[in-house]
């Protein structure tokens, strides 16, 4: 299905880095900003406000992940050129100065001392003349090496852990030789399965690195449980589908890294990969605030495994969905791009189910809209580690 | 017709993978690992998803699926039975 020659088309950026959607997009710094934003995208047809109800008054490592994701964001390869609107000036020309670092356009504004009605003016301004340019912007063909996928579950149910994650894992373990940029996470969803990582790490010092983040996850759910987590993780959606337990859980999402790709090093939440190769990221398991993450760590297509159908997109990240339970892909087939539920009648072996989400991926990379994004799904959801000041 | 998957050979469990499941019907599983098949008589009415039983279990016995402990058993469970949250807990948190 795919070799080092396979090639798809994709939009290189400034830096290097190759996107395969070219958004323009209208980022708020703060929650207060998001009014503004909408309108501009309101008025600029074709550009994309990404609203979020965060950014006053964090500090601390709440604020660096708050910053190293709206700039992460910005600077995804899928993003063409970015309009910041901030409430005040000083945070906005940060998130400006740090996605300015790709060479890509970008502008900010305050709304403080203009009011709302003279920025949507100056930033619509703004915005139409970066859609126009990006509109002049072609697809270039791109070796499949230029790609980076990463990868989360949700919804999931036991036909997850035995059609829709291994489906995953088969693609991950043809797409590693390739020398793509490779990514999972979810540190609570590995607990029962963490032993079974230790061997799949490129070195001791990954092993290290990566249990230091999953025992602090531990800490923290130790730390504020009230009970088992038995109504949230597995989530009642899981139980309905037939998941009992958290390890009987994890071990299903571990499926999703195959069973020869090595990971090669551990990440922090939104922190971009240096280079090729499976990477880890501490991250939640809820399904928006991970893959908002992957999209900030400049991440460009997405493979969304799911038993009870989960219908999640991103903003700019394509999330495609792969789903093994036929009562879902019956029920929910608008939310399905590739069906594996033949897994499950031994009518489809997993190289067939692996290729099949291949085929969808390179689709996808050339241009076509997933389900998430025909359907409209935008959501992005900012990781907090704490309380604000 | 396969009914339900069962990952390793040694799993206690199957996953049943079809509709309409019913108490008193002759399951057929496929194990995945190494590729065979097992036949279970169904004791409960089983959702597509769900667990059947491949043995008997003691309370405080341990399930294995994937060859891995997946929980404890905190009720008594047949062969056959529908295996989940009222019969099985973790053992972490």
């Amino acid at each position: 299905m795919i070799s080092k020659k396979t090639k798809f088309w994709g939009y290189r950026r400034e830096n290097g880095r190759v996107g395969v959607r070219n958004h323009v997009i209208i980022l708020p710094v703060d929650d207060l900003s998001n009014a503004a934003c909408e309108a501009v995208a309101h008025n600029i047809k074709g550009t994309l406000a990404i609203p979020h109800p965060y950014g006053r008054l964090q500090f601390g490592a709440d604020l660096d992940l708050h910053f190293r994701t709206l700039i992460g964001t910005g600077s995804n390869p899928n993003v063409a050129a970015v309009v910041v609107i901030g409430i005040e000036g000083g945070w906005t020309q940060k998130v400006v100065d740090g996605i300015a670092k790709t060479g890509k356009p970008v502008v900010g504004f305050g709304i403080e001392g203009h009011g709302d009605h003279e920025t949507i003016k100056r930033a619509s301004a703004a915005a139409k003349k970066f859609l126009q340019a990006a509109s002049e912007i072609h697809r270039v063909e791109c070796p499949i090496s230029d790609l980076w996928i990463s990868t989360k579950c949700g919804e999931s149910d036991t036909t997850s852990g035995c059609g829709a994650n291994p489906t995953v894992g088969n693609a991950f373990d043809k797409l590693y030789p390739l020398k793509t940029t490779l990514l999972f996470g979810e540190t609570s969803e590995i607990t029962g399965g963490e032993k079974l990582l230790e061997a799949r790490c490129r070195s001791p010092k990954v092993w290290k690195d990566f249990m230091a983040m999953f025992d602090r996850y531990q800490a923290m759910i130790e730390r504020h449980k009230t009970s088992d987590l038995s109504d949230s993780q597995p989530t009642k959606g899981n139980i309905a589908g037939g998941l009992t337990t958290i390890e009987e859980k994890a071990l299903g999402n571990i499926q999703k890294i195959g069973r020869k790709c090595i990971i090669d090093g551990v990440l922090d939440k939104a922190e971009a990969p240096t280079s090729p190769g499976l990477w880890f990221m501490d991250s939640s398991s809820a399904a928006a605030e991970m893959v908002t993450l992957c999209a900030a760590a400049g991440y460009a297509v997405h493979f969304f495994p799911t038993g009870q159908g989960n219908v999640i997109g991103n903003p700019i990240l394509p999330v495609i969905k792969i789903c093994a339970n036929p009562k879902t892909v019956r029920l929910m087939s608008e939310h399905v791009d590739v069906d594996t539920s033949g897994l499950l009648r031994r009518e489809m072996t997993m190289d067939d189910a692996g290729d099949a989400l291949l085929d969808c991926m390179l689709r996808t990379a050339n241009g076509r809209l997933t389900a998430a994004e025909a359907l409209g799904h935008r959501e992005f959801v900012l990781t907090r580690l704490y309380e604000s000041a | 017709m396969i009914h339900f998957v069962v990952h390793e050979k040694g799993d206690g469990v199957g996953v049943v993978v079809v509709e309409g499941c019913a108490k008193g019907s002759k399951a057929v599983g496929w194990i995945m690992d190494p590729d065979s098949t097992v036949r279970v008589e169904l004791k409960n009415d089983i959702p597509i998803g769900h667990k059947v039983a491949l043995k008997d279990f003691k309370v405080g016995e341990t399930v294995i699926k994937y060859g891995v402990d997946i929980g404890k058993v905190v009720a008594p469970i047949k062969k056959g039975e529908h295996l989940h949250v009222h019969n099985v807990k973790t053992k972490r948190w």
